[in-house]
């Protein structure tokens, strides 16, 4: 199958969401953010940094470049695409997934190695996991700490669209896990479809064991069983 | 642009641009006139300290600069280069950005960064990392405070846009730097050897472009105002801080990394301390050739500059690029692209000039040699006079350190001492993994970067006692280059060269040139001794306030290659049933310790010894013994001690802290047992099985070890006066300095 990973002016991690797709083994193009064309991905990654800037609320400007309007049709009829840290922030300003990020609630940049729960190991992006699997995965971010309302929260949980909970090293969901204020200590959540998913841990950061953690590289590998899965379906 | 009518040059003027009498008629002189106010301007930037390294460069060339791997010689580039294998080549560079940190830390320490980076990236390098070493007052104090704060805020927000990982460095307290703080950034890349390219410009009709932001009046005299001491006055001199946009720097690398693949260009070179004028002489002295400006076609941010205030504004993210002529329009294509200005302002030619023309008529015009380092800018040799503190704060009486103290009370209150507790405070702020190579992360003795489609990795730490360099400057730097590379070395590599920021008081007081050349002279001695060269740095003088002088702090950025990713190793204790050795022997000293500054706020009595040949002895050993596979954790002895870096083994990788049984059989005071600062030792852990081979090799290399305990349970222990659960030195060693940053 194959990747396509967005590079908008001022993003940083293109280029480790590239590199963590060629650890899996599987094929990977660069989308330029002035193009509209995905190049026929079959999934796309919105990778973290800080697109234009972000000197405006950090992804408000990157939702009007070109190729978001394609993602947004590819995404609308079915297509993969996740979205990490900035990805995330994107994925929300374009309406993609629901709630928002603010300020990290101690008000200061956050860079380090975190955990985070399985809360749904049923969708695209978490298949290969177990039920309430601890993923160790580290974050870098100032503008983190999701919020929405708590109906809408309630909501999330019934249609099962949160995916990843900050947790501590044992799995406990608690205030000491929770690095950003994040309500519900939501890290990642999917559109009701469940082919849209936002996260700001960075599972692209996490896929050697050398740099601390491979745990990240069991996201991609979900990816890539469930589309494999689906191509089988469609095509018996 | 009209020619505005200029400020007519008086005595008083000139005096107000920083120059003396002496440099006014040697301007005359070369000029054979009188300059006129844009070349006064000009002259004024060039030959400030910060441009000129006027008082210090006759003692920087006494520093080894030569080594077989190195690729550039010291100040000939933006950046030193080390050769390290595979085709590849390590740029590598310090600066100080500490007057602009002192009145504005949030943008000045962010413009630091900055600096650094552009200085990296114009070598047709990427960064790959990013180092900070930092110095402040007592952070009792809540100027302080608010100066950590936004330095902290400043390089964080840097460098997490950007995208390098910020990897290491140092914060460190002592009231010395109350008035005016240090911040020494650091940046190393990585380029293909073939693929570098030099800041020249170079042959005649060759365009050269101004590409990056447009200029404003942002940093006038930036340069000047570094090369002053800090005073009330200072305050008024804030707009003689840049401001950083790291969103265009992160553009304007990837363009610049593109027009250097695409072979367009001839030489290229950021504008850091005056602008256009220093990129513009510094360039042409160095491709011996001449350049003229056209100064109007420089694109502005505001209406109205004049020539002088565009020749010498530091707008951040700038670059000068002398393009091969032709290739004008592929330069353009690629700046577009990223949404970049790129401009011709200018075209090279054989006079050895840099004129500056405004709408065809000349405003100035200067022979580029008499304004460039290494031309034949002023150099100065200033007086040396020994302070007479030196001799009275060496005297020492053991019997001032009471030995009926509570030695468990003791250890904890070190371990929260702002100079050794942990600084995830404000490591956190950083983003320490972009660009997906980091394997050792902040908290060990050095960081650790693989290099990509290599087995290798670089190892970089930085470093300087400043207690030690006020107490004896020449040692003090010894042991900022030895403590480096000892660092480098617990990590698994072999130090390689270094980069220095040499952050001293005003050279033109006797006793303050004084410091600066024995740290020098000291500096010199240990790169001979390690054959770690001098690649280039930054000297920053007029460190201080009006009440004092900064200590003398020569800092150290050390690099170090790991031929081997299976041999990079960590402080911190491993398994349960692991042997700790000591590698090195105790002394009885306790002067200029962590200790005696900590417990009896004293900064007094001799440093510890130094032996040069034995320190290199000892990392030689250490680091046999890890390429031999048998070293499970090395930790450098340092600040604090035997018992501070012992329990640092215990607690520094805080998810798996470890306890550890310790036994030292030997007569000496426990003060100095405990906590003295004797140099040339390192703390190592092996398997039970291993613990033999580790003796015969330092047997084989006559280097002491001793075996002193036992890695294991939940409390750490020494003989009998150290016995404490693991539960007591974690909080005290992680919660100290948020604590301290987190009052009002």
């Amino acid at each position: 199958m194959k990747f396509g990973v967005v590079t908008f002016p001022g993003s940083n991690c293109d280029y480790d969401a590239y590199t963590a797709i060629k650890v899996l083994g599987e094929e990977v193009e660069f989308l330029w953010h002035k193009s509209s064309d995905l190049l026929n991905s079959d999934v796309i990654i919105l990778p973290g940094g800080f697109s234009y800037g972000d000197y405006l609320r950090s992804g408000a400007i990157a939702r009007f470049s070109p190729i978001m309007k394609s993602v947004k049709e590819f995404a609308q009829s079915g297509g993969l695409v996740i979205g990490i840290c900035n990805g995330f922030q994107v994925l929300l300003e374009s309406g993609l997934l629901p709630g928002a990020l603010l300020r990290n609630a101690h008000l200061r940049f956050a860079g380090k190695y975190i955990y985070i729960k399985v809360e749904n190991n049923s969708t695209i992006f978490t298949s290969v996991c177990q039920p309430g699997e601890v993923l160790k995965i580290p974050i870098a971010h100032m503008d983190g700490n999701y919020y929405n309302f708590d109906g809408e929260i309630e909501y999330l949980k019934k249609q099962s669209q949160i995916i990843f909970r900050y947790c501590d090293k044992d799995g406990n969901i608690s205030e000491a896990g929770n690095p950003n204020g994040s309500i519900y200590n939501i890290a990642g959540i999917s559109n009701k479809e469940g082919n849209v998913i936002g996260m700001m841990p960075h599972p692209e950061r996490a896929v050697e064991n050398i740099l601390g953690s491979s745990d990240g590289l069991k996201i991609f590998e979900s990816i890539v069983k469930s589309f494999s899965k689906g191509m089988a379906i469609e095509r018996a | 642009m009209e020619q505005q009518k200029e400020p007519k040059v008086t005595a008083e003027l000139v005096k107000e641009h920083g120059l003396n009498e002496e440099e006014y008629q040697k301007i005359i002189e070369i000029l054979g006139r009188e300059p006129n106010f844009t070349e006064l301007g000009i002259f004024s930037v060039m030959w400030s300290e910060h441009c000129s390294y006027k008082n210090s460069i006759a003692l920087l060339k006494t520093l080894p600069r030569e080594g077989e791997n190195l690729l550039t010689g010291a100040g000939e580039e933006n950046a030193g280069a080390v050769d390290i294998g595979d085709g590849l080549a390590c740029v590598f560079k310090i600066e100080s950005h500490n007057h602009p940190s002192a009145l504005e830390p949030y943008q000045g320490a962010a413009t630091g960064v900055g600096g650094i980076l552009r200085d990296i990236f114009t070598m047709g390098a990427r960064p790959i990392a990013s180092l900070n070493s930092l110095r402040f007052g007592s952070p009792e104090n809540p100027r302080v405070r608010y100066l950590v704060d936004g330095v902290v805020r400043g390089i964080g927000d840097y460098g997490n846009s950007f995208g390098v990982p910020t990897v290491a460095g140092e914060t460190y307290f002592d009231e010395a730097y109350t008035g005016n703080p240090l911040v020494n950034a650091m940046a190393v890349g990585i380029a293909k050897t073939d693929g570098m390219i030099s800041a020249t410009i170079k042959g005649t009709g060759n365009p050269v472009m101004i590409v990056g932001s447009k200029t404003g009046r942002d940093g006038i005299h930036g340069a000047t105002f570094a090369s002053e001491e800090l005073s009330k006055e200072s305050e008024e001199k804030r707009s003689a801080v840049q401001i950083g946009d790291p969103f265009t720097e992160k553009l304007l690398l990837e363009a610049t990394l593109e027009i250097i693949d695409e072979d367009l260009i001839i030489g290229i070179q950021d504008m850091g301390a005056a602008g256009i004028t220093c990129s513009s002489a510094e360039m042409s002295a160095r491709g011996e050739s001449g350049v003229t400006i056209d100064i109007d076609k420089v694109p502005i941010r505001e209406d109205g500059m004049t020539p002088y205030e565009i020749l010498l504004s530091e707008s951040q993210e700038r670059m000068l690029v002398c393009v091969k002529k032709g290739k004008e329009e592929d330069v353009r294509r690629i700046f577009d692209k990223w949404e970049l200005n790129s401009t011709i302002i200018g075209e090279t030619n054989d006079s050895g000039i840099f004129k500056v023309r405004l709408n065809g008529e000349t405003v100035s015009e200067i022979p580029s040699d008499v304004l460039a380092l290494g031309g034949s800018t002023p150099i100065y040799h200033r007086e040396t006079k020994k302070p007479d503190y030196i001799d009275e704060l060496a005297k020492f009486d053991f019997n001032d350190y009471p030995l009926d103290r509570n030695w468990n009370e003791d250890l904890l209150t070190m371990l929260a001492a702002p100079n050794i507790c942990d600084k995830s405070w404000v490591h956190d702020q950083y983003d320490s993994q972009v660009r997906t190579n980091t394997v050792v992360a902040p908290g060990s003795d050095a960081a650790v970067l693989r290099i990509r489609k290599t087995d290798k990795a670089l190892a970089m730490a930085t470093d300087c006692n400043g207690r030690y360099c006020y107490l004896n400057p020449r040692i003090g730097a010894q042991q900022a280059v030895a403590e480096s590379a000892r660092n480098v070395t617990c990590s698994g590599a072999r130090p390689v060269a270094i980069t220095n920021c040499l952050n001293f008081g005003n050279p033109y007081k006797p006793d303050i040139y004084y410091g600066f050349s024995e740290a020098i002279a000291g500096m010199g001695e240990a790169c001979r001794m390690f054959n770690t060269p001098v690649t280039g740095g930054n000297v920053s003088f007029y460190n201080q306030d009006k009440d004092r002088a900064v200590f003398p702090t020569p800092t150290i950025g050390m690099l170090g290659i790991i031929d081997d990713l299976k041999h990079i190793t960590t402080q911190w204790f491993k398994n349960d049933g692991d042997l700790v050795y000591l590698i090195g022997e105790n002394k009885e000293e306790l002067g200029a310790s962590e200790y005696i500054h900590t417990i009896f706020n004293k900064n007094t009595g001799p440093v510890p010894e130094l032996d040069l040949q034995f320190e290199k002895d000892v990392q030689d050993t250490v680091r046999e013994a890890i390429n031999s596979g048998i070293i499970k954790s090395a930790h450098d002895c340092a600040n604090g001690g035997l018992a501070v870096t012992l329990a640092e083994c215990c607690i520094s990788n805080k998810e798996e802290a470890i306890g550890a049984q310790i036994h030292i059989d030997e007569e000496l005071r426990a003060d100095c047992l405990l906590f003295g600062e004797t140099q040339s030792r390192i703390i190592v852990s092996v398997d039970k099985n291993d613990g033999e081979k580790l003796v015969e090799l330092c047997i084989k290399n006559n280097i002491p070890v001793s075996a002193i305990g036992k890695v294991g349970g939940n409390r750490f222990s020494i003989n009998d006066i150290i016995n404490l659960p693991l539960t007591d030195m974690l909080p005290a060693f992680y919660d100290s300095l948020g604590k301290l940053m987190a009052k009002a």
